[in-house]
């Protein structure tokens, strides 16, 4: 994990004491995040029984794999400085297009990539709409949320439980470490999909384009950058992310519904912000997304322990980091300049 | 003719009439209005009287898109003003003393403008991305308007509360009125004193405006406020006609389909030129596409894919790219077709 804090930025040639110092707070988010995270999960520790236990820290990943898939697709969107609604919807609709199809019996191996190819197709068409006719990501991707979720709701207004060997399968299957100790497929899936991610951000030209839309589209644009290729892939990229988070959301919960994954839009957003990647774009890391996913779920599970605590509390702790966060990342932005 | 195509609001206007027309078809009493008891009745008085949450919060969000910004909080706000103000009448020893209902709507009004005044310190003091300034109170917002019901629907029977959204006065109802009052009293004061040249001038280029002299910051505060206390009225309005505070609720996704009626109205998302009138035109078109829904018979869910296309058309032919592509096509026929846009 640790090379992908890798920043995918032009080697720093001159070493001058200045130039190692930006550098040094590019990692402040980051590393204000993991601080928080470290502190949030010793409060648990030593508050509640049990919570040292490796299975409360595994079940965190098992119970939101599907959130950080689905994150991973909005930080590429993010980097570039653009912002995808559509997420939650799209999720949604996989998870009833799979249900009924795999009800109507058409075989696992055919739905999946199906619903896969459904995800991107749309991200794609969002992307070309932003990039050709110069929509704005909030409205395109407004619009593609009503299309995917009046869509789910056209084809089904009520739950569908899944019953396919395949995804109970996948459901049931666990990865188990010693007894008592497993994670889930889905786990499995969602870390690939941020290596994965990681690794084209940090080491390919695609990356780096990325992070130039992000920093300035018009410099991009002018250095030759594929920025047109670029800006549509990404939405497509977060698509198939999306897709992806769906199928996971499909086999965690086996059944398919229109009300499914509601504003997670929101906590896909609040994880990347609070990963410390910064919304106009062009600085982050996709291992940020990953520890601001921990922390939306450490909250979760920490307010479950307490037990006394109503679930709005969640909300409330929510928009207190995300304040302090941007206000972190507002104060560490204005030094750098 | 030309000028009156041309008009912003031309392309919206048209879409409005269709959908009433439509509506005819299946309704054939649609256009009727009668009177009974004094109230007047009628699917276009339903149409007006639901769309006026949705106006007041447009009118709010477009002064803050004008200067450039975005307001997400607005749902939440409208939670948090429901809530306060059922709470406050539910506490009073008489719910049904004006005097009592009057102080509870201040006091929601007042903590709905504390909340502007939140947001605004937030974008324009700190210098944080409206979107996300904004996305703080959306999510803490809704979080404090369950903390004060305590997750439950607060029932309150106040004859005095009940006027604000489901009264009449003169056979109008209330609710209506008051939208007309706020936007009235609004578009005086924004259009006829220097306040909307100004506003524009910051949402089109806040450096040149800072150099012509204009005070951003205040400015900037101001709308969030004006965005804020709208916000709050709306939710007041739809706490009042349920007669209850219903946090989950009140304002879900409003603030989507608030922003959805600016853009219809023809204010662009990057701020400067803005149309209040635009604005309540975009709101009473999303109203009549809820009402022309139910009345086709087709299934309250399909609203959404209607809403898609609708955001879908519109945006295209505000997108000056688009129009510059068909326009293209239209003149040399075998350029690639261009209408085909997948959303």
């Amino acid at each position: 994990m640790t090379d992908v804090k890798a920043p995918p930025q032009p080697e720093v040639t001159v070493a001058t004491p200045h130039k190692r110092r930006r550098a040094d707070r590019r990692h402040i988010p980051v590393l204000a995040t993991l601080a928080l995270l470290v502190l949030m999960y010793s409060l648990g520790v030593a508050n509640y029984d049990n919570f040292s236990d490796t299975q409360v820290l595994l079940n965190v990943f098992v119970d939101n794999a599907f959130l950080l898939v689905v994150a991973a697709g909005m930080t590429f969107v993010i980097l570039t400085g653009g912002i995808d609604l559509s997420v939650g919807a799209v999720v949604a609709l996989t998870t009833v297009v799979a249900a009924t199809l795999l009800n109507d019996g058409w075989p696992a191996a055919v739905v999946l990539p199906l619903v896969l190819l459904i995800g991107t197709t749309l991200g794609l068409g969002m992307g070309a709409v932003i990039h050709y006719f110069k929509v704005e990501p909030f409205i395109a991707t407004l619009a593609g949320m009503f299309l995917a979720r009046g869509l789910s709701l056209l084809i089904n207004r009520n739950s569908i439980p899944i019953t396919d060997p395949f995804w109970t399968a996948m459901a049931q299957e666990r990865i188990r470490f010693g007894p008592g100790i497993f994670i889930s497929t889905s786990v499995v899936i969602a870390a690939v999909v941020v290596l994965a991610g990681a690794a084209v951000l940090a080491y390919t030209r695609f990356g780096r384009t990325v992070y130039a839309i992000g920093g300035n589209a018009d410099s991009a644009l002018l250095m030759g950058l594929p920025v047109g290729r670029t800006r549509i892939a990404v939405y497509t990229i977060s698509g198939f992310c999306s897709a992806l988070g769906g199928v996971l959301l499909s086999f965690y919960m086996l059944s398919g519904y229109s009300l499914h994954a509601q504003g997670m839009e929101l906590d896909a957003i609040a994880a990347v912000v609070i990963g410390g990647v910064i919304l106009t774009g062009g600085s982050g890391y996709l291992f940020g997304t990953v520890l601001g996913v921990l922390v939306l779920g450490l909250i979760q599970t920490i307010i479950t322990f307490q037990g006394t605590l109503s679930s709005w509390w969640t909300k409330i702790v929510i928009g207190i980091l995300l304040f302090a966060f941007i206000v972190l990342q507002r104060l560490v932005t204005r030094r750098a300049r | 003719m030309t000028p009156l195509v041309r008009h912003r609001l031309f392309w919206p206007a048209v879409v409005l009439v269709l959908l009433l027309v439509s509506n005819v078809f299946f309704a054939p009493r649609f256009f009727t209005i009668t009177l009974q008891d004094g109230h007047l009745y009628g699917s276009l008085i339903d149409v007006l009287r639901s769309a006026t949450p949705l106006a007041l919060v447009a009118l709010g969000m477009t002064m803050v898109i004008a200067t450039g910004g975005i307001d997400l909080s607005v749902g939440s706000v409208m939670a948090i003003s429901g809530a306060v103000a059922c709470l406050f009448i539910g506490d009073l020893s008489d719910p049904g003393s004006v005097g009592g209902v009057l102080l509870a709507v201040g006091l929601a009004l007042g903590l709905s403008a504390v909340a502007g005044i939140w947001n605004g310190v937030l974008v324009s003091v700190i210098g944080i991305q409206p979107i996300i300034a904004t996305l703080i109170l959306m999510v803490a917002g809704r979080g404090i308007a369950q903390l004060l019901t305590g997750g439950q629907i607060i029932n309150v029977s106040s004859p005095p509360f009940r006027v604000i959204g489901a009264g009449y006065l003169l056979g109008v109802p209330v609710s209506v009125i008051i939208v007309a009052v706020v936007v009235a009293a609004a578009v005086l004061l924004i259009r006829r004193s220097a306040l909307g040249v100004l506003v524009e001038a910051v949402g089109a280029s806040p450096t040149a405006s800072r150099l012509a002299g204009i005070r951003a910051r205040g400015l900037t505060i101001m709308a969030y406020v004006f965005a804020a206390v709208c916000a709050g009225i709306a939710g007041l309005i739809f706490s009042s006609n349920v007669a209850s505070a219903d946090s989950n609720a009140a304002g879900n996704l409003i603030e989507l389909d608030a922003i959805l009626a600016v853009v219809i109205g023809g204010t662009a998302l990057t701020g400067g030129r803005f149309s209040i009138a635009g604005s309540v035109l975009g709101a009473v078109l999303i109203s009549a596409l809820d009402i022309t829904t139910y009345t086709i018979g087709v299934p309250a869910e399909t609203t959404l894919l209607f809403k898609a296309v609708v955001v879908v058309i519109l945006c295209l032919s505000q997108s000056a790219a688009f129009r510059a592509a068909v326009f293209r096509r239209r003149r040399t026929p075998a350029a690639t077709p261009a209408a085909e846009v997948p959303a």
